[in-house]
Formats: structure tokens, C-alpha cells, sequence
């Protein structure tokens, strides 16, 4: 089964071996930063997760980071 | 006298804890924070300017602190670098690991420090400097400091440098060749090992080769518009109550809660417990970190088929990779049980 893995410690992922990785914004606030209007956050949240989304369609042979 | 260099957090700074944790790079003359015990436990160096960088600052815009504390200390000269002690802090480790590889890189100026084994800047830039063997966290401050001042004075004198494991510190993975007194030949030596193997008894290996857990990477999904997808966290994101008491750091315990009949979690029915971050932002809107809202566009959307109907949580700071890997393996049942096709995980 295919995972994904939203962080923003990208180095540390891949430190530790995780194959499939998309980067979000923030340690706090991964998925929305709060200093940006609601649907501003929406969008950047939809977009990164489309990301993922994608990712897990994706056939890889070594691991890989997807830029959103 | 040789000029030491020292680099701290933001919180060792005393500018504060995780609401100041973008605090952009600055550079002070003398001591500060750690650097004052540092000082006194240094018998022929001195703490002579302090770098302090916030952890999210420098882990969310790594090329640019990194940038920003090369032109910060382009005039001052010292002999060494000394960051942290780091703990258990995975941020603070990568980032005294980060900023030591840069100032060795560029400056060509030796780094000392010391973190806790399980703090992921120990994997990631042993190989570089050597990083003492240190605490879970600062209550191990005096003992740390004390190591690397040790070792800080053997280096400033000349005195003979030991192996790693003799000093203390992770091993590089470089090898040295040594002398044995008495000396005994590679053979002899090979074929004792071989008679202790045989025989059952216990022998130490000369070349231990280290193990990584790595998983094999999982066939795509073919058709996502037919599959069913999981929400899973570390990032402590709970029902308001905690009813699984699962803990704020180092955690044991993960739970599941369900999602099926919601458009997005609300604020004040679910907000993080995770101590290693400022709460504030995902307490205000839980789904920016469990991303709930989107989810349940794409399902609408008939881009995903199905969303499996709990999301599972815990707490990913200081948690042991042994614990961590005994939860996904709990974890992975329940999503096995309901035939999950693939999920996402958000980290923080």
C-alpha cells in the first residue's frame, strides 16, 4: 500500500529512507499559512494535496520528493 | 587563548519558545545562554561571539539562514564551532548539523556537538563532525557541555585524539589504522572470532556494518478515482478532550477518530496536543494539518473513490523510532482491515 509523506523536514525524510515525499510549508502550520486569507489557504492546501494525491499514482523506482 | 564560536536556538537564547521560532539569524559578542557554563568548563578556549538562528526559521528557509549566518560571521575569526548541546530537539539537531556542515565547508573550521541518539541530525551529519553522545534533554546540560569542552581542550592543545567510540562521540564511519599492544595479526584475529561463532559465545565484530530500516517501495495506485484513501498525522491533532490520552511528546499511544460525517474538523472540536511546535495556528483550523476539507472536495469531486473513515494521530516528537514502528504496524491493520489503497501522512 502506498503512503505519502507531507512534511517540512524534507532532509530528515529522506534521511531516513521514506520513498514517496511532498513538502509542505511549515512545521507549524503545514497545510495553511495563517498569515494568508482563507481561501488563499484553501487553494495552497488543495494544491499540495492534489500533489500527494499524484504521488501515490506514481510509479518510482528509488524514492522521490514531488514538488507541489 | 583560542576564539570558540557557538551556536543556540532561539530558546537557549531566552528569546522564547516556539512563538519566536522564526527569529531570523543574528550574531552577539560574548556568551549567551549555554555558552556562560561553556565558558568555565573551556580551559584554553573562549566562547567569543554566539550565533542564535530560530529552529522553524532555519528549517523552513534552509539555503537562506544558511546564506544569512555565512555573512553574519564573514569578519569574525575563531578556531572552532561548538552547536547546541541539541538533545532530543530533532529541528535544533539539523539545525546545529546544518549550520556546522556549512561553516566546515566553507570556512574549513572544526565543529563539535552533541544530541541524544535518537535526534535525527545524528543520522544525517555524523558522517561530517564529530556529534557527542548527549541527553534526552537539558536537564543533561552540564554533562554535554562538559563533554565537548573536554574534548574542545584536547583539540586546542595537540593532545592525541581517540577513536570515537573513546571520546564518545558517534562514529564518522571513518577507519584508522591502529597499533595493538600486543600486536596480533588480522588472521589470528579473524579465525578467534570464528571459534567463538562456532561455539556459540559472544564475539565483537571489527567492521559492524550499521542496519536502515528501509521499506520497499509500494506499486502505484492504478485508478485513483476507484481507490480508497487514509488521513494519518503526527502532528497531535485530537478531539478537544484527548480521549486517548496520547502524549504530548515521546508518544506511546495513537488514536482514530471518525471523519465520515464531517466536511472539515472544527476548530474546538479538535486541536493538536503536540508539544514541539506553536499550537495556535492548527488549533484555529485543525485541517491545516489534517487536511479534511480537501479530502472531502476530491471525494465530491470523484477524484479519490472512497475516504477511509477515521483519521489516526499521534504525537512525532521525541517519539522512539521503536515505538513509532510498532504504532504504524498497529495502525496499517486497521487500514488493511478496511482495504485501504493507499494514505497520507502529514508530518510536522
Amino acid at each position: 500500500m502506498p503512503i505519502v509523506l507531507l512534511c517540512n523536514l524534507v532532509p530528515v525524510a529522506q534521511s531516513v529512507g521514506v520513498n514517496r515525499i511532498v513538502p509542505t510549508i511549515s512545521i507549524p502550520y503545514p497545510l495553511g499559512n495563517p498569515a494568508t486569507s482563507m481561501e488563499e489557504q484553501y487553494k495552497l492546501r488543495y494544491q499540495v494535496v492534489e500533489t500527494a494525491l499524484k504521488a501515490l499514482t506514481t510509479p518510482i523506482t528509488e524514492p522521490c520528493v514531488f514538488k507541489v | 587563548m583560542k576564539k570558540v564560536l557557538h551556536y543556540i536556538n532561539q530558546f537557549f537564547a531566552g528569546i522564547g519558545g516556539e512563538d519566536q521560532a522564526d527569529h531570523k539569524p543574528e550574531l552577539r559578542e560574548g556568551v549567551v545562554g549555554p555558552g556562560l557554563a561553556l565558558n568555565t568548563l573551556l580551559q584554553h578556549g573562549q566562547v567569543t561571539h554566539t550565533l542564535i538562528c530560530g529552529d522553524n526559521y532555519m528549517s523552513s528557509n534552509t539555503e537562506q539562514a544558511v546564506q544569512e549566518i555565512l555573512e553574519l560571521i564573514k569578519d569574525i575569526d575563531f578556531d572552532l564551532l561548538i552547536a547546541g548541546p541539541a538533545f532530543q530537539a530533532g529541528r535544533y539537531g539539523v539545525a546545529c548539523g546544518t549550520i556546522g556542515k556549512a561553516i566546515l565547508q566553507h570556512r574549513q573550521i572544526p565543529v563539535l556537538t552533541s544530541m541524544h541518539c535518537e535526534n535525527p541530525g545524528v543520522e544525517m551529519f555524523r558522517e561530517f563532525f564529530p556529534i557527542f553522545k548527549g541527553g534526552n534533554g537539558a536537564a543533561k546540560m552540564k554533562a554535554d557541555l562538559k563533554s565537548l569542552a573536554a574534548y574542545a581542550d584536547k583539540i586546542f592543545t595537540g593532545e592525541k585524539l581517540l577513536s570515537a567510540e573513546e571520546e564518545g562521540y558517534f562514529g564518522r564511519g571513518i577507519r584508522h589504522q591502529v597499533w595493538l599492544d600486543p600486536p596480533v595479526t588480522a588472521s589470528t584475529r579473524g579465525v578467534e572470532m570464528l571459534i567463538k561463532k562456532l561455539n556459540g559465545q559472544p564475539y565483537q565484530t571489527e567492521l559492524v556494518i550499521p542496519q536502515k530500516d528501509l521499506v520497499p517501495i509500494a506499486q502505484p495506485i492504478a485508478d485513483l478515482s476507484q481507490a480508497k484513501i487514509a488521513l494519518l498525522t503526527t502532528g497531535g491533532i485530537v478531539p478537544v478532550d484527548n480521549p486517548d490520552h496520547i502524549q504530548s511528546a515521546s508518544a506511546t499511544r495513537w488514536g482514530r477518530y471518525r471523519i465520515d460525517q464531517m466536511e472539515r474538523l472544527k476548530s474546538g472540536e479538535f486541536k493538536t496536543i503536540h508539544a514541539g511546535f506553536d499550537p495556535a495556528a492548527a488549533d484555529e483550523d485543525p485541517n491545516r494539518i489534517l487536511p479534511l476539507d480537501v479530502m472531502q472536495a476530491f471525494l465530491h469531486e470523484g477524484k479519490i473513490g472512497a475516504l477511509h473513515p477515521y483519521f489516526y494521530s499521534t504525537v512525532g516528537t521525541g517519539t522512539t523510532q521503536r515505538e513509532a514502528s510498532r504504532m504504524g504496524h498497529e495502525i496499517y491493520e486497521h487500514l488493511a482491515e478496511d482495504k485501504v489503497d493507499g494514505a497520507l501522512l502529514v508530518a510536522t
